[in-house]
């Protein structure tokens, strides 16, 4: 192949986290105290770490509060709609899996309206990381419950406190097939940056259940305190390689949250398993070379229809 | 009875193989110089009901299903039977429905094939068939086909049996099903077929015939077949004409759900892209097929992605944010008789209004509707064109008719360059020449007002990993460079140059070769017929037999249903003292939204539709023309209906 049209990836560059911050919006207009700018700052910090620049990453988000991160990321931003953002991504990765895919929403967004879509993204194993801001409450449109919060929370939708169990996020990670899944908060940013760097190097569907206080409709940062990291601890000792250990620890740490023991860390992680791309390059299902080259090379040959189909229906 | 024309229907249970055997006997038909057409009727039933393929073959190029038909061969439905011995069917009396659900389309004079192995003496006193026969001067031919199968190959050979039969009746000549056959199978299947077809052929011929229909001839110079390369003929459905032209086109990606009957252009895709060295996702629902499609788009790709109804509504929202964000995608949309589940193996022509206007905002997309297979490949290559050249999604609608309308066209019209063109995609060279904001982000929604490309309304494109081509892409209103902005005057500034790219398409339209309506019969006719998408054809048939029959009438095909061709149409109408308008839907949609585009021609647009769950026949189409020359005396026949004309 002729040189690539996209030069930007795999481009060195000594870069420092403020150069992922936008001219136009640099200023982010979450409420103060918000978690979600803990999750920018995690992501500014994770960038110059992996080594990459703001041309060769793609960042897809959906709506909610969480969907202004690409207003005050730079890089190419996708902001989808509501619960879209997995499907959007996992194309793009499928399209040019030289570039970088991070998605992003929020709870209602992917455990909720998007749900299918998360569970399908994570069995697929695409190469890609998504965070969830995990606010357990719908901010944007002012404090309605959601996926995430606990039975019996009240709001103007729930007057009589939510009937429903919350969502087990990081069991269902695990069930869909996810392969490395992890829980921080936004109260722990040396912590978030780390785990966001593994995420993003990571060789395949990457989540993080990222806990963002919503101290305007919900928890402020205080509840979030203090966090236990399971990995520090001496408390908890499980194997985050073992499917069973990593069950069992994620169940116990969703049952704790709401009695405000704030588990955090890594849980499960399988190194050895292809992405989905590797899978359907091995099985001949994709092109070796990405596929959005292909239409900037002036010398390839496209295939026809006259010359491989339409024989056999003479 | 004349030689021109034979309406072969080969009739059985869903799942005894009726499709591969009709489409193997009407190829047969086509290598012996005939013109083909097929209809497929069949239920949404996995197993057994009454399901029957229809070939309609003369010297001349064949445009619709006809009228009724001239051959029965019926098969009977191995699913109804029951496989003990002498037990009742499981069905009650569907063993019988290959003969009775089919006698009423039977002309007079017919010619009914029955294997009288699946049937006895006391199912055929039940149908009055030697009656009702003496009556219309049917030929009746009982055969045992079942006990031909099985004695020369198996059972499930009696579609062979039937053919050889067939073409026994007609005066055919087998070496093309042979021919067929031993490219389809081989070593013992293909011997006992051979030999089933023969023993059946042999036994037929040494009968005593009444009938005198027989193969037609092929004319010498018939059609557009006759001469040059266009004697080289494929026979092909629209749902392949469709995968075709998208391949042809350069798209590399799909991503979709399966559907009847969007399902057809889907799996073709999948099948082939590998190939092709493209990428095909079947995924969880059709919110994500869409999604995906606008995804791999995004990233440089020519995408496509399409459902039916049903799966076309959950791509209400993602269609919505391909137009807000100026992502290229193509769409199929291949319609089946509504609301909700319908009937999901009938045509219908119920999604227009859906199809424009689905999803919240003011609609900016393109909708093209072909009308023949051959268009299905042109306009689906147009489609992808439009889409990537003006950043809009394109959708082609289709219908049940369509894609399982299997005929003969000119294999030349494959022999061409692909357009793998991604249009106004710009190279880094080019982005580095190109406005940026001051902080570096890439103007993606600013058209240049002096260039060509702005006067259309077209902003330059960079794909992500390109070096400087950085935005952000919002489904919110947005700056030029896609950050999210409320302020009115760029609101105005966006919304004006996005529907401006409307007109332009509009312009390019009027250009295109071939062009996409099709106007038909005498120029200086007095009354003028109006459809739009697959009726095109059967809306022509009847067009040369009224004025056969001496009226005066010609006909206009639309296929841009958006944005429509205005002056095309008007002129049409001006051009007529009134017009019929044929679509296959209850509530007039076409004829409604070419009022609304037009806003005039009120008094002059009456409509006939027809949603029974078949499409019009020649017969009735004529009939609702003269019903309606008449001043709207007289009643259509059942299944169709006529609307008188409402004014403006």
């Amino acid at each position: 192949m002729s040189k690539s049209a996209f030069s930007a990836i795999g481009e060195e560059a000594e870069l420092g986290r403020d150069d992922f911050t936008p001219g136009i919006e640099p200023q982010a207009t979450w409420c103060p105290g918000c978690g979600d700018f803990g999750v920018l700052k995690a992501l500014k910090q994770a960038m110059p770490e992996v080594g990459l620049t703001p041309d060769e990453v793609l960042l897809v988000t959906g709506i909610g509060c969480s969907g202004k991160l690409n207003s005050y990321f730079d890089s190419y931003g996708y902001h989808s709609i509501h619960g879209r953002s997995l499907p959007i991504a996992r194309a793009a990765k499928l399209a040019n899996p030289g570039l970088s895919v991070i998605a992003a929403g929020g709870d209602g967004d992917g455990y909720g309206i998007g749900g299918n879509h998360f569970v399908h993204t994570a069995r697929e194993n695409h190469d890609m990381t998504y965070i969830v801001f995990n606010n357990e409450i719908f901010g944007l449109t002012k404090g309605q419950t959601s996926p995430t919060s606990p039975k019996g929370h009240k709001s103007k939708t729930q007057p009589q406190g939510s009937a429903k169990d919350p969502v087990r996020p990081l069991s269902l990670a695990l069930t869909s097939g996810a392969s490395y899944i992890a829980r921080t908060a936004a109260v722990n940013p040396r912590q978030a940056g780390e785990i966001l760097t593994e995420a993003i190097e990571h060789d395949g569907f990457a989540h993080i259940d990222f806990l963002t206080q919503c101290p305007t409709w919900n928890k402020d940062a205080k509840q979030y305190v203090p966090y236990i990291d399971v990995q520090d601890s001496d408390d908890y000792d499980f194997d985050i390689h073992d499917r069973r250990e990593a069950a069992e620890m994620m169940h116990e740490t969703e049952n704790v949250l709401h009695d405000g023991t704030v588990l955090t860390g890594r849980f499960y992680v399988e190194e050895d398993r292809h992405s989905y791309g590797q899978e359907k390059v091995s099985q001949g299902q994709m092109p070796d070379d990405p596929l959005a080259e292909r239409y900037f090379d002036a010398d390839y040959e496209w295939e026809r229809s006259a010359d491989e189909l339409v024989a056999k229906h003479r | 009875m004349t030689n021109t024309e034979l309406i072969w229907r080969l009739a059985g249970g869903s799942g005894d193989g009726m499709d591969s055997t009709g489409q193997a006997f009407e190829k047969a038909l086509m290598r012996m110089g005939l013109h083909v057409f097929c209809h497929r009727h069949y239920p949404s039933r996995i197993r057994g009901g009454h399901t029957y393929f229809e070939v309609r073959a003369g010297p001349e190029e064949v445009k619709s299903r006809g009228d009724g038909y001239n051959f029965l061969l019926a098969l009977g439905d191995s699913f109804a039977r029951n496989p003990r011995e002498n037990q009742p069917a499981y069905y009650g009396e569907e063993e019988l429905k290959p003969l009775s659900e089919n006698l009423d389309d039977l002309r007079e004079g017919g010619v009914i094939v029955y294997d009288e192995g699946m049937l006895d003496d006391d199912d055929l006193a039940e149908l009055e068939l030697e009656e009702r026969a003496e009556e219309e001067g049917w030929h009746v031919y009982p055969l045992n086909l079942r006990e031909i199968a099985r004695e020369h190959g198996r059972e499930i050979m009696r579609n062979t049996a039937g053919v050889g039969a067939t073409a026994a009746l007609l005066g055919m000549d087998t070496e093309p099903v042979e021919q067929l056959m031993s490219d389809r199978m081989s070593d013992d299947i293909l011997e006992s077929n051979l030999t089933v077809l023969e023993t059946a052929y042999e036994q037929v011929a040494e009968m005593d015939f009444t009938h005198d229909l027989g193969i037609p001839e092929p004319s010498e110079a018939g059609g557009d077949k006759g001469e040059g390369e266009d004697k080289d003929q494929v026979l092909m459905g629209g749902s392949h004409a469709v995968a075709y032209g998208a391949l042809d086109a350069g798209c590399r990606f799909i991503s979709g759900y399966p559907m009847t009957p969007w399902t057809d252009v889907f799996t073709i895709m999948s099948q082939n892209l590998p190939e092709f060295g493209g990428v095909a996702e079947q995924v969880e629902d059709e919110i994500a097929a869409a999604s995906l499609a606008i995804g791999a788009s995004h990233t440089g790709v020519k995408a496509m992605s399409g459902s039916s109804g049903g799966g076309f509504a959950l791509m209400s929202e993602p269609l919505g944010l391909a137009e807000m964000t100026e992502t290229p995608i193509v769409l199929i949309e291949a319609m089946r008789a509504g609301p909700s589940t319908g009937m999901p193996t009938k045509p219908e022509q119920g999604d227009l209004e859906h199809v424009l206007y689905t999803s919240q905002g003011d609609s900016n997309r393109v909708v093209f509707a072909p009308s023949t297979v051959e268009e299905c490949y042109e306009q689906t290559r147009d489609a992808f064109h439009i889409a990537y050249e003006y950043q809009i999604p394109t959708i082609v609608v289709v219908d049940q008719k369509l894609t399982g309308e299997i005929t003969n066209i000119r294999e030349s019209l494959f022999d061409r360059e692909p357009d793998a063109d991604p249009g106004s995609v710009l190279s880094e060279e080019e982005i580095a020449e190109a406005a940026h904001h001051e902080s570096g982000i890439f103007n993606r929604f600013q058209h240049d007002p002096e260039g060509e490309m702005g006067e259309r309304g077209v902003s330059p494109r960079s794909v992500p990993g390109q070096k400087g081509g950085r935005f952000l892409a919002t489904g919110n209103e947005h700056t030029p460079q896609g950050h999210i902005e409320e302020d009115p005057a760029n609101r105005v500034f966006q919304m004006d140059r996005r529907m401006r790219k409307l007109e332009a398409i509009r312009e390019e339209l009027d250009e295109a070769e071939p062009a996409h309506q099709t106007a038909y019969g005498p120029e200086d006719a007095e009354y003028g017929i109006m459809t739009w998408g697959s009726q095109q054809g059967t809306v022509e048939e009847a067009v040369d037999r009224l004025n056969a029959n001496g009226h005066s009438v010609k006909a206009f095909g639309v296929s841009d249903l958006m944005p429509y061709p205005k002056k095309e149409v008007t002129d049409f109408l001006e051009s007529v003292e009134e017009c019929l308008v044929v679509e296959m839907n209850a509530s007039a949609q076409f004829r409604g939204l070419t009022q609304k585009e037009l806003g005039r021609f009120g008094e002059r647009l009456s409509s006939l539709l027809k949603y029974n769950g078949n499409p019009f026949e020649p017969a009735e189409i004529t009939e609702g023309f003269e019903i309606q020359m008449n001043g709207g005396e007289g009643a259509p026949s059942t299944g169709t209906r006529i609307e008188p004309a409402v004014g403006d």
